[in-house]
């Protein structure tokens, strides 16, 4: 996969959506491709959180430490994204991501980010509005849960 | 005395010049005497040459002859007109005694210039000694200064003053005495000469003198006030200049650029100002003094011819007086530089010595040479009335006093300016106290010498300096107390010391040499060079640098008698590796280098070389330049192709970097282009848009070329190589290595699977391949893997052997702060001190490594005395002892368990934490 096409990949998320397109094709151009074989760990719970990872291709197993072990919540395929959080603030990964398969990713690195970030105002305020609704979204669903509990 | 001369600054240049140089200066009087009778006898000659051969004077008759070398003297009628007769003198014909006349001229001439020839040569070397002992003693005080003075003189004007500014003394001393001496020799015998011939001319040449004696030297007093202050501002200027340097972040950080511009301008200005002037003056004089000389010979002319027409001079004696008196202006005008010379360079004299005249100097003996001094082994450390002032009275420290066994760990704790660092620069003597003494193992150490103090104590502060040189020298620093064994000089390098030794003796220079042995293996408790090995892996461990140091190995290339240790231990672990990649099914991990593939995970330039560039001639930046690399491509056909990517890339670039602010770190990681080349490339791709590739000048093409070289094709993903291009690139490796000038096959070390290579580093040696990028873990593993085969070959120890060699820079700006920090650690451990002295030393690590390289460092001496200002109060439980400062004085000490039990000062901050 080319420069071009990874352009066109990550345009579609919307957190690199409102990049300027010489930025997003930066931000592509100085990320690093990586490859891990099926049963690599990507990064595990409770890690510095310090990159968003593209899938290119392949599949990701996310699980969450239980007590009785690791459990397997989802699956994320091809042309998705996981981990952006991480690059918004300093958290810890709260799952761990192993290869399915023999993955390929574009791993995008906060500080990358933030470098690109910080040129493009716009992309900033379209990042906020990005978080603002998935806020809303998680007060949503847990006034839901709230709801249905009580 | 081996440390060399003890002198002291003179205050005034001629005391030090007559102190030094008495023998030599008198050395050369008679030298100058001979000269003034040559010169004499030069001036005389003509006249007789004139007079009796030409005109004929000695030879009446034709047949007459005339007496050669005959000398005499017609005393002038004032003094009673006598003939005092020297020699009689050979009889000789007319024109043989012309001959023998002119020949004896060139003789007296040919003489008096090897004369001048001598007295210049020595001159020249006794004021080159004499700077090089001034030079000296300088620099001797500097290493004598108390630290305090080093906050109030710039490191720049030291340096300034010691190099520039003392320069043309060395110059001005030679000339000291001898110079006026000469000069005025040489104007009172041409003077005397000219009274000789005729009295009255030799008055109106006097009275000229005179007027040019009385006028010059008062206008030229301006001008030495001016050459103080030039000297001053010139001093200014280079200070600012390296506070500019010093600060440039904060000129940066606050944008005062701007204002150090106005700043630096203004400064600028008052040197041109102060300058101009000073040219103004200087060359009114010289008109002055022109007009004054030329002046003369008008009267002369006059004067003389009228006396000659007269009858009342002969014709060769007035030849005689103008070439005399043609003489004599300029050795006037050289004395009056002399006189002009002597102030300036007395003011600077003056300015330097007052720098240097330190009231508290240390004094001379307490930096003598001991080779063994006596060390404290056994005792306490004993402060009594411990007290530190500064001028204004105000007391650091305060009545201090303590007795503390020399095998404890004391950890020093108070708040901020508690004095406990004061009290730590008088433990390790680095300043004197005001009042009391401190005893270490019975031993006032106010008074010991350094040769004591420097090996008894060790002292390392929160940051410690480095020089720039390398990690071991920098490590063993510590140890250069004394030549321990004299270096060996045989044949003719031998002479050449025996004459060095002889000069640097009679400039009062220091006679140690410092090219023998100087590194005290006894003192690191080795007995030799490869037990100091052993010692330095110990303390390396201690600070926990060994392993950055075997990095420093692995990333070093070797050359020199190492490679040849190093070569076949480096080819088995290749093998080994790649046999540990198989084995683990990673073996496409590392990309190696084959003769018959393009390695995708290389850049196009090593792929073209297939070797590592050995200096300038095939740098990657030079390849677009380099007249054979070109043929290559265009004998291969692939300089359009390589134009082409050269011109996309460019076009990539440009779009990607064009929108960055200038100095984004992005340049500098990812750009094949620099910020600054950023507007070339985009003129270059604006006239391709106009006329195509073809259309571009050489110099544009160059600058396209060169893009793709840098290009690694599996990590930039530009999509510009295809297999037909890898394989096209594979023909040009072949033909650049068969075809390569043999005048740059110095330039290329091939990479060859079965050979070492001497310009790669040793992990590119080991790896003998890329890893390959994008590969999720791959440098960590690799890295791994690499250690894990390198230890297992044994090769470890010569590694860290290598390693030690690495350059650290200046300042050690080529490592990490920590890093740094921690060879100032490992320096002070090797030396073995009685006491350790440690103040925040390791307050610069990340926290968890503060306390592990403490206890390290701890459990090292495990009965040694360590005292250390901490910065945190949980780590006083590494310690025995524990002192409690406030304000100067010990609020608390004990050992650290009864003070934690007793619920005082120490308890307090603790349970605060």
């Amino acid at each position: 996969m080319s420069l071009e096409q990874e352009v066109e990949l990550i345009r579609r998320f919307p957190i690199f959506s409102r990049i300027q397109p010489a930025m997003q094709k930066l931000l592509c151009f100085s990320s690093e491709r990586l490859t891990y074989e099926a049963g690599q760990v990507i990064f595990r719970a409770g890690d510095v959180a310090d990159a968003a990872y593209v899938v290119i291709d392949g599949s990701i197993e996310i699980s969450v430490p239980t007590p009785k072990g690791p459990l397997a919540v989802s699956t994320v395929g091809r042309n998705e994204i996981i981990g952006e959080i991480a690059i918004f603030g300093d958290v810890p990964r709260t799952a761990t991501c192993t290869a399915l398969t023999k993955l390929e990713t574009l791993r995008i690195s906060k500080d990358l980010f933030n470098n690109v970030i910080r040129e493009s105002p716009d992309a900033a305020i379209e990042l906020i509005r990005v978080l603002a609704t998935r806020l809303s979204n998680t007060t949503a669903a847990l006034s839901k849960q709230m709801n249905e509990k009580g | 005395m081996a440390r060399g001369g003890v002198t002291e600054v003179e205050r005034s240049l001629f005391r030090f010049i007559f102190k030094y140089s008495k023998r030599e200066q008198l050395m050369i009087v008679p030298l100058v005497f001979g000269s003034m009778f040559v010169y004499f006898m030069s001036l005389d000659l003509p006249k007789t040459i004139i007079n009796q051969a030409i005109q004929g004077k000695a030879f009446p008759e034709p047949t007459s002859t005339a007496h050669l070398l005959r000398y005499q003297f017609t005393l002038p009628d004032f003094l009673g007109g006598d003939v005092i007769r020297l020699f009689s003198g050979f009889e000789v014909e007319r024109l043989p005694y012309l001959v023998a006349l002119s020949l004896g001229l060139l003789f007296m001439i040919a003489l008096n210039g090897f004369l001048k020839l001598q007295i210049n040569t020595m001159k020249g070397w006794m004021g080159e000694r004499m700077l090089r002992r001034l030079r000296f003693v300088l620099f001797d005080h500097i290493l004598r200064f108390p630290l305090a003075r080093f906050r109030r003189v710039k490191p720049a004007e030291m340096a300034s003053m010691i190099k520039d500014e003392v320069e043309p003394l060395g110059g001005f001393i030679g000339e000291a005495v001898i110079t006026p001496m000469f000069l005025a020799g040489e104007a009172l015998t041409a003077l005397f000469f000219i009274m000789y011939q005729h009295f009255l001319l030799g008055l109106v040449a006097l009275a000229v003198i005179a007027v040019q004696a009385f006028i010059i030297p008062r206008m030229r007093r301006r001008l030495l006030a001016l050459a103080k202050e030039r000297q001053l501002t010139a001093r200014q200027l280079s200070g600012r200049i390296a506070e500019t340097v010093d600060g440039i972040v904060e000129i940066h950080t606050h944008d005062t650029s701007n204002y150090e511009r106005a700043e630096i301008s203004s400064r600028l200005g008052k040197i041109f100002r102060i300058r101009f002037e000073f040219y103004q003056r200087k060359f009114m004089i010289k008109f002055l003094n022109n007009f004054l000389s030329q002046v003369t010979p008008f009267i002369f002319y006059l004067m003389g011819g009228y006396l000659v027409i007269n009858g009342r001079l002969d014709i060769g004696a007035l030849v005689a007086v103008i070439a005399a008196y043609k003489d004599l202006p300029s050795p006037i005008k050289e004395l009056i530089d002399w006189d002009q010379q002597r102030m300036d360079v007395q003011i600077k004299y003056n300015q330097v010595s007052e720098q240097f005249t330190v009231d508290n100097l240390a004094p001379p003996e307490s930096q003598t040479l001991i080779e063994h001094p006596s060390l404290p082994t056994d005792g306490s450390v004993v402060a009594s009335n411990l007290t530190l002032a500064d001028e204004t009275g105000n007391k650091s420290l305060d009545n201090v006093n303590f007795d503390i066994p020399l095998d404890r760990h004391v950890a020093l704790i108070g708040p901020h300016a508690c004095g406990s660092s004061e009290l730590l620069q008088l433990l390790a003597r680095l300043t004197l106290p005001t009042g009391g003494t401190l005893r270490v193992g019975g031993i006032d150490i106010g008074r010991a010498p350094e040769a004591m103090t420097g090996r008894a104590l060790a002292y390392v502060g929160s940051t410690g300096y480095l020089f720039p040189r390398s990690v071991l020298e920098n490590v063993t620093y510590g140890l250069n107390h004394y030549p321990v064994a004299p270096a060996v000089y045989e044949g003719s390098a031998r002479r050449e010391h025996e004459i060095y030794l002889k000069e640097t003796e009679r400039a009062a220079n220091s006679l140690l040499d410092v090219d023998a042995h100087w590194i005290d293996y006894a003192g690191a408790g080795a007995s030799g060079p490869a037990e100091l090995e052993v010692k330095i892996t110990e303390v390396l461990k201690v600070v926990e640098l060994d392993e950055k140091i075997f990095e420093l190995g692995l990333r070093s290339s070797v050359s020199g008698p190492l490679a040849a240790e190093i070569m076949e231990p480096v080819l088995r672990a290749r093998e080994a590796m790649r046999e540990r990649l198989g084995a683990l099914g990673i073996h496409e991990w590392v990309e190696h280098f084959d003769p018959e593939r393009y390695n995708r995970n290389a850049t196009l330039a090593e792929n073209l070389l297939f070797g590592t560039p050995v200096g300038k001639i095939f740098d990657v930046d030079n390849l677009g330049r380099n007249s054979y690399v070109r043929r290559v491509l265009k004998e291969i056909g692939l300089e359009d192709d390589l134009l082409r990517m050269g011109h996309k890339i460019a076009e990539t670039m440009v779009e990607l970097f064009s929108g960055l602010p200038p100095g984004h770190e992005f340049f500098e990681r990812f750009s094949f282009i620099r910020l600054e080349d950023l507007p070339i490339f985009q003129e270059i791709l604006a006239s391709v848009v106009e006329s195509g590739l073809q259309g571009l000048d050489e110099e544009e093409r160059e600058q396209l070329l060169a893009l793709p070289f840098k290009l690694v094709n599996a990590r930039h993903r530009l999509g510009l190589v295809d297999d037909a291009f890898e394989g096209r690139i594979l023909q040009a490796r072949r033909y650049f290595a068969e075809h390569l000038p043999a005048e740059m096959k110095n330039g290329v070390e091939f990479f060859d699977p079965a050979r070492f290579n001497s310009a790669a580093s040793l992990q590119d040696n080991v790896l003998f391949g890329k890893i390959v990028s994008g590969q999720a873990e791959a440098p960590a593993k690799i890295g791994t893997l690499l250690r894990e085969v390198l230890d297992e070959l044994g090769l470890r120890q010569l590694i860290v052997k290598i390693g030690l060699d690495y350059q650290v820079g200046v300042g050690g700006a080529r490592l990490a702060t920590q890093e740094r920090q921690k060879i100032a650690l490992a320096r002070a451990l090797l030396k073995r001190p009685a006491v350790l002295v440690m103040d925040q030393s390791v307050a610069v690590l990340d926290p968890s490594a503060q306390r592990r390289i403490m206890k390290n460092i701890l459990d090292y001496r495990p009965s040694a005395s360590v005292y250390w200002a901490i910065n945190r109060e949980d780590l006083v439980d590494l310690f025995h002892h524990a002192m409690v400062m406030d304000a100067g004085r010990i609020v608390e000490i004990g050992p650290v368990a009864e003070l934690k039990a007793k619920g005082g000062a120490l308890s307090k901050m603790l349970a605060a934490t």
